[in-house]
């Protein structure tokens, strides 16, 4: 019951209402069709839409070649493995908010950021990492994989000790190098650690909105602005709960689409292996 | 297996290399935090006289003490609830095989993928109109919602898979209803499953931020992670101060992590893979 009301219930009536004029100014909304999409394209949200996009598959994609590298490390016999797991693990527990103003001062202005000073010691030219949209936007995508890595590396972890271990043996033995043992033993067996990861690290990347906030609030000049502070801003800015939901049902669709055609395309490559 | 030697002083020094790496940014956010503000050096050098000022002065002049009391009471009352709810809902999900099971499954796995974003509208207005606005209430309404799905999936999983149909059955015969039987014989079952969701819906209640910043703009009753944003807002560049609070106000969570670290990540990875 508590479901239908905070999830099924209201996430129809947004559905409704993003095809309605409904704004602060116009309480009652009126029926204006798919008026609130083609504006929402027209606008901000183009761009935006492309930019989440991009931001979620990078961050996938570095996330989970950074989490499987450093869970092969860890799973051998490294001394203190367990305190170094914990240590890397450890971001994921701390709210993404307070992460993300940890990277603002890290990548802050010159004279300010603790990574500028070094670069002015170094006699380096400094730079203004969150005033410039294209490296704002790296900022970002390098505190988010910051911050998630370690998670990514448990889920690998957990699947590795799934992999027996007389496997790997009996194809050492019979001449495969390191490299070979992982692509044709180790791999196939992680199939289902990788699904989830995928998974996981690309409808979080879709969602993307703590850090987003914290960082850059969107700026410089809507330059880093996803769908989700984007809908953030539209509504407590602007008002416009129509055009909000109008945009808040375009990240649905994405989120469902790439979820679905992942989990498609992976489970068939699992069976497949 | 025989190793080489030297592969494995090279694995140690690329893990001991990476961590150090990963550890950079809370190596800042420390040195920062207890540097006094006439102390210019770099971030980077430790500093030379080392202060606890700003803890004093964060503790007192934020909204965090009373933050953590409210987060700590969302938290609990949030996990408290979507626990309860499905539990009782992964039971007769999990044992039903009927058509209508299955189909109430399906929609909440949907809600899996739905962002909170689409209610967001809606729900801002009607607790506009229930006047609830600026208060609690909608946080914990609105999570046990929002973390239904996914828990319901881990737990309908779990007894799928572990808790044998045959305790259930020998419960009937002697007598045990369908709730005592839920009681008695599931929810101790259940144990390590409920431990991996408990752990995965307080962190994820205790950390989030979009809604207390929707529903509670304005309030004085706030949750960590509004009161540290409001406390950002007033010291804009005062970044010892800032970074003072922010320690503060991970402390609580990292503390927990740190003591049940083992049953966290064993819970995050087991749950994952379920």
């Amino acid at each position: 019951m508590v479901y239908v009301y905070v999830m099924v219930a209201p996430s129809a009536q947004g559905i409704v209402r993003s095809l309605t004029d409904w704004s602060f100014a116009t309480p009652k909304p009126s029926f204006i069709g798919l008026e609130n999409y083609r504006k929402g394209f027209q606008g901000e949200a183009g761009p935006a839409t492309y930019r989440t996009i991009y931001i979620a598959f990078v961050v996938v994609v570095a996330q989970n070649v950074l989490g499987l590298g450093l869970a092969l490390l860890l799973h051998g016999p490294v001394v203190g493995r367990h305190i170094l797991r914990t240590i890397i693990f450890a971001p994921m527990v701390v709210s993404s908010l307070v992460v993300g103003y940890l990277f603002k001062y890290i990548f802050g202005p010159p004279e300010v950021g603790a990574v500028n000073v070094i670069l002015a010691k170094l006699g380096l030219a400094q730079v203004d990492f969150l005033g410039n949209p294209t490296s704002a936007l790296w900022i970002i995508i390098i505190t988010v994989i910051w911050q998630f890595t370690g998670s990514t590396m448990v889920i690998y972890l957990a699947g590795l000790q799934g992999v027996p271990q007389e496997l790997d043996e009996a194809a050492a033995l019979d001449g495969a190098g390191y490299w070979k043992r992982f692509w044709y033993v180790t791999r196939p067996l992680l199939a289902p650690a990788i699904t989830i990861n995928l998974t996981i690290g690309l409808i979080g990347g879709l969602k993307l909105f703590d850090q987003i906030f914290a960082l850059t609030n969107g700026g410089p000049g809507n330059q880093t602005q996803t769908i989700s502070t984007l809908i953030y801003q539209i509504f407590s800015q602007f008002s416009q709960y129509g055009l909000a939901a109008a945009l808040a049902v375009v990240l649905a669709i994405f989120v469902g689409i790439l979820a679905f055609i992942q989990f498609a395309v992976l489970r068939r490559q699992e069976r497949n292996s | 297996m025989k190793t080489s030697r030297t592969s494995r002083i090279l694995t140690t020094i690329t893990s001991y290399g990476m961590t150090i790496f990963f550890l950079i940014p809370v190596y800042i956010l420390i040195n920062l935090s207890i540097r006094p503000e006439s102390d210019q050096t770099p971030a980077f050098i430790p500093s030379s006289h080392a202060t606890f000022d700003h803890f004093i002065q964060a503790w007192n002049g934020s909204p965090l003490p009373g933050a953590i009391i409210t987060s700590v009471l969302v938290t609990a009352m949030s996990c408290l609830a979507v626990l309860a709810l499905a539990t009782m809902a992964a039971y007769p999900l999990a044992r039903s095989t009927g058509r209508l099971s299955s189909v109430t499954f399906f929609a909440f796995m949907i809600g899996l993928l739905l962002p909170f974003q689409v209610a967001l509208v809606p729900l801002y207005v009607q607790m506009r109109d229930l006047g609830l606005l600026g208060s609690v209430w909608p946080l914990v309404i609105i999570y046990p919602g929002v973390q239904l799905p996914f828990t319901i999936f881990l737990l309908t999983t779990f007894i799928r898979t572990s808790v044998p149909e045959e305790f259930e059955e020998a419960a009937q015969i002697d007598g045990c209803g369908p709730i005592r039987t839920l009681w008695h014989i599931v929810v101790p079952l259940l144990r390590p499953a409920l431990g991996t969701c408990l752990i995965l819906n307080s962190v994820s209640i205790w950390n989030d931020f979009f809604t207390p910043l929707i529903y509670l703009a304005g309030s004085d009753q706030v949750t960590i992670p509004m009161a540290i944003y409001q406390y950002v807002g007033q010291y804009v560049s005062n970044w010892p101060l800032i970074f003072a609070s922010l320690i503060i106000s991970m402390a609580p969570i990292l503390g927990l992590y740190l003591a049940f670290q083992r049953y966290v990540i064993r819970g995050f990875a087991g749950g994952l893979k379920g």
